[in-house]
């Protein structure tokens, strides 16, 4: 099967990007040095292409009341149009389907962004549930089976080809438009100089952007800025027509933005304790065991998917961050042994900012930060301290 | 400097050096260090281990990834670059500089019998192919 490519694909290869097969996906994993880029976004500015990843837009009226339910943290902490929020998606057993931002826009409508390997899934769930939910609760829709927007149409005229999932959909008569946007492009410009950088870029931008919250949102035309990032860097995540990407790519790089791939990212991505969707959890973890209890709403009444099920079992695992002792790279899947039991490495690298090798591990409950462990690695037994993370934020260390 | 004329090659990717006196230093080719990327880890043989032909016997680590070295040919390791501890980035730099490790080969044959800089070229095209 051909790889998919995103907007920016001539780009990436003319700057002579090493290109991998990301999840189905030809992305650029660095153009040169992956330390190199890690720092830049640490010390200025660089940039990724995301597009990848999937804008889904929740419309109509009922869209709060169904992501209530649909979601493990409370959208209801969305009081302010713009305003994002990070929740993981769950199975009724507490298993994390994905994880995901929220954007609220207006009253009856949601953006969500969503992982690329997950979208087609994460899709047809939020489908299945919403006619659950509005066959449960008829009250907070419109006019429960029937189309509240002309886009949820379009949509399914546009699959009409595909004729059994095409009289599916027409059958089921979602009661709110989900409607995902796999045109736009997404570019994230990240560092301490990420948002000079893009108001040099694009200088029409500024005005809109530099009262921006952290984790909020403007609509600017047919684009859309926020400053939310996957790095622990200040920054902003740019979603624009695909047919303008490589212009706006082009103006970054001549305004000093660094493009980075996807190995700085992941390396970013875990100095900054954030987690990765396929790898420090999944269906089979649920978000107590993954590290995140912080974005998981237990005190409210609100009833939400899997809710009853976190409850039911409190975590016996937990995700602690480690730091290697010891020469060596701490990797995915390396066993750890603790005074309380086994553990294993979910994500390890080596941290270019700590110079030293860093990691989360799923291990038993009881091992508490300042414990040390031991780490398998090619059969010997390496040592390791347990710590509190992020390892890293704001260009430095945060041990 | 893709691929040094005086070296001699194996089919993965470690260079190896003939010494005036009949030891070989090895390291890894510039084709392995570029499909690596930034190392960050090199750990060597002990000094005095004996190794066969194509046994694993060192481990480069760069941000991405880990790879085995193999011995090129059996023989006894005489010297490690213990510069590579703290500098494993040396070999990204020049990797036919940064050696890892120096060997005495029980047979000079072997080594003879490694592959010529254009057939370890021949390799590295086949593989982009």
């Amino acid at each position: 099967m051909a790889l998919k490519q995103t907007r920016l694909n001539e780009e990436h290869r003319a700057l002579g990007a090493k290109m991998v097969d990301f999840g189905g996906w030809d992305m650029p994993v660095n153009y040169g040095s992956q330390i190199d880029e890690h720092h830049h976004v640490r010390r200025g500015c660089g940039m990724f292409d995301v597009s990848h990843m999937r804008v889904v837009d929740i419309k109509g009226k009922g869209a709060r009341d169904f992501l209530r339910t649909l979601l493990a943290n409370n959208v209801d902490r969305l009081a302010k149009p713009g305003k994002a929020l990070y929740s993981c998606m769950l199975l009724e057993n507490g298993g994390v389907i994905d994880d995901l931002i929220v954007y609220f826009l207006e009253e009856d409508w949601f953006r969500i962004v969503v992982n690329a390997g997950t979208a087609d899934k994460d899709i047809a769930w939020m489908k299945r549930q919403v006619v659950a939910h509005a066959k449960a609760h008829p009250e907070c829709y419109a006019e429960s089976g029937s189309c509240p927007e002309s886009e949820c149409c379009a949509e399914r005229g546009e699959r009409s080809d595909d004729s059994a999932d095409a009289a599916k959909e027409a059958a089921e008569k979602l009661p709110l438009a989900i409607a995902d946007h796999p045109e736009m492009a997404i570019i994230a410009v990240q560092g301490p100089k990420a948002r000079e950088t893009l108001w040099a870029a694009m200088p029409g931008s500024q005005k809109l952007t530099e009262n921006l919250t952290p984790f909020s949102a403007v609509i600017i035309g047919s684009m859309f800025i926020a400053r939310t990032g996957y790095t622990g860097e200040d920054g902003f995540e740019v979603m624009i027509p695909g047919q303008a990407a490589p212009y706006l790519w082009n103006s970054l790089i001549a305004n000093g933005a660094k493009p980075c791939g996807l190995g700085a990212r992941d390396t970013l991505r875990l100095e900054a304790g954030m987690n990765l969707y396929g790898q420090d959890m999944d269906e089979t973890i649920n978000p107590l065991e993954a590290g995140l209890a912080w974005t998981v709403d237990l005190q409210s009444e609100r009833d939400f998917i899997g809710k009853a099920a976190l409850l039911a079992n409190p975590p016996a695992r937990r995700l602690a961050g480690l730091v290697l002792l010891d020469r060596g790279v701490l990797r995915g899947h390396q066993k750890v042994h603790t005074a309380h039991g086994e553990g294993e490495i979910t994500s390890g690298t080596f941290s270019p900012t700590l110079e030293k090798s860093i990691a989360l591990a799923r291990v038993p409950a009881a091992v508490q930060a300042g414990d040390e462990v031991q780490v398998e690695i090619r059969g010997k037994l390496l040592k390791a301290q347990v710590v509190r993370y992020p390892f890293a934020r704001n260009g430095k260390s945060s041990l | 400097m893709s691929t040094p004329e005086n070296l001699k090659y194996t089919a993965s990717h470690e260079w190896v050096k003939t010494e005036a006196d009949g030891t070989i230093t090895v390291g890894i080719t510039q084709h392995a260090q570029e499909l690596l990327g930034d190392m960050v880890f090199v750990e060597n043989p002990a000094v005095g281990r004996k190794l066969q032909a194509k046994e694993e016997c060192a481990v480069v680590e760069s941000v991405k990834a880990a790879a085995d070295v193999y011995a090129p040919v059996s023989g006894e390791v005489t010297a490690v670059n213990g510069g590579l501890d703290s500098a494993p980035e040396a070999i990204n730099g020049d990797p036919y500089a940064a050696w890892m490790f120096r060997m005495k080969p029980d047979n000079a044959a072997d080594v003879a019998a490694l592959m010529d800089a254009a057939a370890y070229q021949a390799v590295v095209d086949s593989e982009a192919h």
